[in-house]
């Protein structure tokens, strides 16, 4: 079953085309992941679909209603957590937790239920009679979490849930969306973090307002063009500097202390490499042909399409 | 569809956050207090105990007679008696006294031969509207005196006795004008700025967002929202009036229950203005400034409160109409001191509840883009 449609959205503020004509679909039960850097339409196009921004043009759908006339009907069916930490900070953990399950309509004999097991899942028991203001940003965003599930809707909308925390508080995070996946729920989500994209059963690569890719992560990474070689020297920065351009070198790009360099062909591209660090004096101590990661597919993804936008 | 559940669970959470923001709260119940205390007290139009100065030439029993009388009256206190002309000057210019009264010589002989007798009285006209009264009282002083007098150059002759009644406000004291007109206007900028910064707020602190992609409807938050502030605004109607009625010693002569309903739907035109303002502003301090100007100022200058409609400028006076505080102080005046009923504040009242109409209509409209 489709949960989620999106034909030819489009949004645009004034002559800034934020999102171009996105088209995707969302099964029901699929974690589905939008991945791109800042400015790529990913929340606008996430407000869109949960119903909070209208499109300029396009259809889109959420659980069989239509985004622009039937928002109403959407808001009962989806969770929704913001960019941002948006519950109440000056009130309690389960103040938070009584006021959005009133506003979503939980049913009164079930309230009690739904917030012992939001506090459950969100490892917030101890914490129930705390300022929201006071906690960590991790556990505030388990609790955003709980919140917005707490009329169990069939799809849920997440916009980067997890930016700011640091890896275990994200993976912890991570636990909870499977869990609820597993349940049968739709989660729709956008990231920036390559590590949470792998996460997804599928993926969107935004750019610029465009979807330039739309696979399973695995599907992605196999399909990636060029042949890459992983290039060590004792300067990262110069070697960059010195591949690019040259010839038989694609593309070259840091990846962690060492160089991702793409290339027409693995066993030229070898020799390519070694005669431009020698021509500016730089020794490669190691070259190795990789697989590339999702980052590697995105950077290639980009570059055809002519780059990121500009900060 | 509108629910019960979901207006009351905003109320809910808006008690709550209250409960937690001490400041607010202060505000709330004891700024009223504070300001008709304030006003109360700072504002008055009555003259009284006014600084004068003698300079008396004469030096007779009948001078003195004459003399006698001002602080008599209880308008004047004679502060200082001069002995030459040229220390007027200075008392007048270093504002010691604003009265001078100067007997010439022979006042007494004119007085016994029949012949007008005369005095100048110098009235320092730098507040006009002091002056205009100073002189008005020494007017009646020396008539009573049964002289003519030269008061700054007018020959005055002894007027045909007029026997005059005051209604309504017997003494003609000034504060039984202002306290139940302060009423009016300081509940017009309370009931503003309590509002003024909830929506802000939760554009401010990113909360709206939230509260957006929940099914709530936009009639559910503002009634939501308003419910706790109306019962805060009526409260503190209740404190002002009582507080003016025990500290000012005002009359109130009228009926509890209509001022009631009248300043109900007032409250409520007031907190949807200020709920409005807080919406479009997106900012607690820009709100709150934009509260304070477009209540207080109107509320003070345009409702009559301050200046009387009646003797403005034709364009002021048609402003003063869009003045919500203009309706509501014939409300308190009328139901303090003359104790008016529903078929003299009838109009009023439907204008109440068309302000209350408009308030409510700007405060739901403004949600419209975001919450459906």
């Amino acid at each position: 079953m489709t949960a989620v449609v999106a034909e030819d959205l489009t949004k645009t503020f004034g002559d800034f085309i934020a999102v171009d004509r996105v088209t995707f679909t969302v099964e029901s039960g699929e974690i589905f992941g939008f991945l791109g850097p800042n400015g790529a339409g990913k929340t606008t196009t996430i407000k869109m679909m949960a119903g909070l921004v209208p499109p300029t043009s396009g259809r889109g759908a959420v659980a069989g209603h239509d985004i622009r006339t039937e928002s109403a009907a959407i808001k009962r069916s989806i969770g929704y957590m913001s960019q941002l930490f948006s519950l109440y900070g000056d009130l309690t953990v389960e103040e938070n937790i009584a006021f959005f399950s009133r506003l979503y309509g939980v049913p009164r004999p079930r309230r009690a239920a739904r917030r012992d097991w939001v506090l459950k899942t969100a490892g917030l028991g101890d914490q129930r009679r705390r300022l929201t203001a006071d906690l960590p940003l991790g556990w505030k965003q388990r609790l955003a979490l709980g919140c917005a599930v707490l009329h169990e809707p069939p799809i849920l909308f997440l916009d980067e849930p997890t930016s700011g925390v640091d890896p275990i508080t994200r993976r912890r995070f991570w636990d909870l969306i499977n869990r609820l996946a597993d349940g049968g729920t739709t989660v729709f989500v956008t990231t920036h973090y390559m590590e949470e994209a792998e996460y997804c059963h599928r993926l969107a690569l935004m750019n610029r307002g465009r979807l330039i890719a739309l696979d399973a992560p695995s599907s992605l990474r196999g399909a990636a063009g060029e042949p890459l070689l992983e290039v060590e020297t004792d300067d990262p920065a110069r070697t960059v500097a010195a591949l690019r351009g040259a010839p038989g070198v694609v593309d070259a790009a840091m990846f962690g202390r060492a160089v991702h360099v793409a290339v027409q062909d693995p066993r030229a591209g070898r020799a390519a490499v070694a005669a431009a660090l020698g021509e500016h004096g730089l020794t490669a101590t190691r070259v190795a042909e990789v697989a590339p990661t999702l980052e590697d597919v995105f950077v290639a993804l980009v570059r055809a399409e002519g780059g990121a936008p500009v900060e | 569809m509108l629910s019960r559940t979901r207006l009351l669970a905003v109320s809910r959470k808006e008690v709550l956050q209250l409960r937690r923001d001490t400041r607010s709260l202060v505000l709330a119940f004891l700024l009223p207090v504070l300001l008709l205390v304030l006003f109360g007290y700072a504002i008055t139009w009555d003259v009284n105990d006014v600084p004068t100065a003698v300079l008396d030439r004469d030096r007779t029993s009948r001078s003195r007679e004459l003399v006698e009388a001002f602080p008599a009256s209880g308008y004047f206190t004679i502060t200082e008696r001069v002995e030459r002309p040229a220390e007027i000057d200075r008392l007048l210019d270093r504002s010691a006294v604003r009265l001078v009264l100067v007997i010439p010589p022979g006042f007494a002989a004119d007085l016994d031969a029949g012949r007008p007798a005369r005095l100048q009285a110098l009235v320092d006209g730098s507040d006009a509207n002091t002056a205009t009264i100073v002189l008005g009282y020494t007017r009646g002083i020396v008539q009573s005196f049964s002289v003519d007098a030269v008061v700054n150059g007018a020959t005055v002759r002894p007027p045909v006795e007029a026997r005059s009644r005051v209604w309504y406000n017997e003494e003609l004291e000034s504060k039984n004008m202002i306290v139940p007109g302060l009423v009016a206007v300081i509940m017009m900028i309370i009931a503003a700025m309590l509002t003024s910064l909830t929506i802000a707020r939760e554009w401010e602190r990113g909360t709206m967002e939230q509260l957006a992609s929940t099914p709530v409807h936009r009639v559910e938050v503002v009634l939501g929202k308003l419910l706790p502030y109306l019962a805060i605004g009526m409260i503190d109607v209740g404190v002002v009036s009582v507080v003016g009625v025990l500290l000012f010693d005002v009359p109130f002569r009228g009926n509890a229950a209509l001022l009631a309903v009248l300043s109900l739907a007032f409250l409520t035109g007031a907190l949807g203005l200020g709920m409005f303002i807080s919406a479009v502003a997106r900012s607690q301090l820009l709100a709150t400034q934009i509260a304070m100007v477009a209540t207080f100022l109107p509320a003070f200058l345009l409702s009559g409160f301050m200046f009387s409609i009646d003797v403005m400028p034709r364009v002021l006076q048609a402003i003063t109409y869009l003045v919500p505080a203009r309706y509501f102080l014939v409300v308190t005046r009328g139901i303090f001191l003359k104790g008016v009923g529903v078929e003299v504040l009838r109009v009023q009242g439907l204008l109440m509840i068309a302000f209350l109409v408009l308030g409510l209509f700007l405060a739901t409209r403004v949600f419209r883009k975001e919450i459906q």
